[in-house]
């Protein structure tokens, strides 16, 4: 088991290599440039721009002097956020996601799960086709939506809640409720799916044989196989609801990594892109790494060596 | 209590399926008691309903789609139709247990052997952990795992077929149940794994004295084990009769069917083995006439219009056939 996790850290280091390879050479691929706006630049000035970032020097040298620098750790600074290193700016914005990303996530883990279990146990009740029906609202209804009416319902209509911006609590309701919907939705389909199958398997009839009431066999026997699904389906998801969404960050004004994220890809901010780029990598990699050894935990037919 | 030594006795059971193709009727008019003590010997193909029927028993049909729609189970003077679900779970798997056709999925794979024998008699006979662990323990050693002190914490990935059969076994005679019912027990065994098992019952069962129903599409395995046997066909009673005289003198052209067909050592090389032409039919859609008629070498117009009688060839012996005599007689 220990071996295992540590070849797969170690396996983390060359995939995030490759990762912010293949980017780079995207950025590369991709015309234009980030000094370039609208207006063409005199040559005399382009030639100096391209000798101080060093982009006259042939692709393999700035290539290896930018992996070299990664490799240490050190993605540079920033092109547009002048003098800011890339690591201080994810390090400053990341907490804003992962704040509202792990509320997110923990609320989709508990309204998800929940139902999804109640609807499976309650089969063709008016509960099951309810909560079946409003999860496909929720999957079917973009955040982008969803974000301004209930800011207009609870912020503007009722003033429960602030309608924007990072400050309290109050203010974290409306972003994690708007982020999570869609994962509600989706761990409840998951989740009601897969006990559904579990709980017509031939080991849950045996629980019923031995006379266990219905709690026990759904508890004890087969919640268990129920959530195999589910687990492979919730590293991925956290990965990408800590990293930050930008439409959540854009409606609700969060200064969180999304956000900048974006604004790096439309500046062209060579060493930002690449830093946010391996960094939500790594992120996806801790996490499924995660995913693969609770399966141990939740399945003793599986044994890593 | 009404018993006159009678353990188990099913009326008129009709165990019905909603489905889409229309309504299935699974078990239709089943009818048998079992004496304590007896061993009793279901036989039928696929789908014929004999699962279905010993689920009844055990009140485990999935509903929706299934229902006992109709008749009595009896279980030792009780109308185990009539109990609460929560009295219905007082008699599962303490007094009436069952064994099931796979043992490799019948198994939780998720949990250890161990606890998954404990909890039953944690359930039923209020053992402490420490009492229901020994109790896994001695019942792992009775049906015949070597080594079970220490066998009993794996899981069951970690057991063979066999193996897994024999954890079943324990698992159901634990609380010591006065009716055991084993689905197709040996179905999935290979073949020199399948006599051991069947040994084990056999033993096991002479030493508590437990009444037994067999389920099986294998004539060769009730044909040493059981007192009389029942041969259903499309969820209804065919043949039932005293095991002994079943294979000597078959009163349906059904049954003589099947028994053609078991394999024959002695037979003669390059000749093909019997079967019985064409498949079981469609329970949603029977004919008017007999199920069995248009696989029957026997069949005249009668069978193809009109439901045969349930004859009687004698006080233990019926037969669903309308030349049932006849074929008794060996025409």
């Amino acid at each position: 088991m220990l071996s295992f996790i540590l070849r797969r850290l170690l396996l983390i280091i060359p995939m995030a290599l490759l990762v912010v390879t293949v980017t780079w050479g995207l950025i590369r691929i991709a015309p234009g440039n980030f000094y370039i706006s609208e207006r063409a630049l005199p040559e005399a000035v382009e030639r100096n721009i391209r000798e101080k970032y060093g982009l006259d020097r042939p692709w393999y040298v700035q290539y290896g002097k930018m992996m070299w620098n990664i490799v240490r750790g050190d993605f540079g600074n920033s092109l547009k956020y002048r003098g800011q290193p890339v690591n201080e700016i994810i390090r400053r914005h990341f907490p804003y996601s992962a704040t509202i990303g792990i509320l997110a996530y923990l609320l989709a883990l508990l309204v998800g799960l929940t139902t999804g279990i109640i609807a499976a146990l309650k089969q063709n009740s008016p509960f099951d086709y309810g909560s079946m029906a409003v999860s496909m609202l929720g999957l079917s209804v973009p955040n982008f939506v969803l974000g301004p009416l209930l800011v207009l319902v609870f912020a503007l209509w009722l003033f429960w809640l602030p309608p924007a911006r990072w400050g309290g609590i109050s203010s974290l309701i409306l972003p994690v409720i708007t982020l999570s919907a869609i994962y509600i939705a989706y761990l409840a389909r998951l989740t009601r799916a897969g006990m559904l199958e579990v709980m017509r398997s031939d080991y849950i009839r045996t629980a019923r044989a031995k006379g266990l009431d219905e709690k026990t066999v759904l508890l004890k026997h087969g919640l268990r196989g129920g959530i195999i699904p589910v687990v492979s389906f919730t590293g991925p998801a956290l990965a990408s609801l800590l990293a930050g969404t930008v439409v959540v960050e854009k409606v609700f004004a969060i200064p969180g990594l999304g956000n900048i994220f974006i604004q790096s890809v439309l500046n062209r901010d060579e060493p930002l892109i690449l830093g946010i780029v391996a960094f939500l990598s790594i992120l996806v990699m801790v996490f499924n790494l995660l995913v693969d050894i609770s399966y141990g935990f939740l399945d003793p037919r599986i044994r890593y060596d | 209590m009404n018993n006159n030594g009678t353990i188990l006795s099913v009326n008129d059971l009709k165990t019905y399926f909603q489905t889409e193709d229309g309504v299935v009727k699974a078990v239709d008019g089943i009818t048998f008691t079992l004496a304590k003590g007896e061993t009793l010997g279901i036989v039928g193909e696929s789908g014929s309903g004999k699962s279905v029927t010993n689920l009844s028993v055990m009140r485990l049909i999935p509903e929706p789609p299934g229902k006992i729609v109709g008749g009595d189970i009896i279980f030792d003077g009780t109308d185990v139709r009539a109990l609460s679900i929560d009295e219905v779970r007082k008699i599962r798997g303490k007094r009436i247990a069952m064994i099931f056709q796979d043992p490799m999925t019948s198994l939780n794979p998720f949990l250890k052997i161990s606890t998954q024998l404990m909890e039953v008699t944690q359930l039923h006979l209020g053992h402490t952990k420490q009492q229901a662990y020994e109790h896994a323990i001695k019942m792992l050693e009775t049906v015949g795992i070597p080594d079970a002190k220490s066998r009993v914490d794996g899981y069951p990935h970690e057991f063979s077929g066999g193996m897994r059969q024999r954890v079943m076994i324990a698992m159901a005679l634990s609380c010591d149940p006065e009716l055991l019912i084993a689905d197709e027990p040996t179905t999935a065994l290979d073949v020199t794994i399948q006599a051991q098992i069947l040994e084990l019952i056999k033993d096991l069962r002479e030493r508590m004295g437990t009444s037994v129903i067999l389920i099986t599409h294998d004539l060769g395995v009730v044909a040493g084990m059981t007192d009389k046997i029942i041969v259903m066909y499309a969820g209804k009673v065919f043949e039932q009769a005293p095991t002994k005289e079943l294979f000597e003198r078959p009163a349906n052209p059904y049954t003589k069917g099947l028994l053609k067909s078991v394999p024959d050592p002695a037979h003669e090389q390059g000749e093909p083995l019997y079967q019985i032409p064409g498949l079981p039919p469609d329970v949603a859609h029977l004919p008017p006439g007999c199920p069995f008629a248009e696989r029957c070498d026997r069949a005249e117009d009668i069978c193809r219009s009109e439901y045969p009688p349930f004859v009687e060839i004698n006080e233990n012996h019926h037969s669903l056939c309308h030349f049932a005599k006849e074929v008794y007689d060996g025409n």
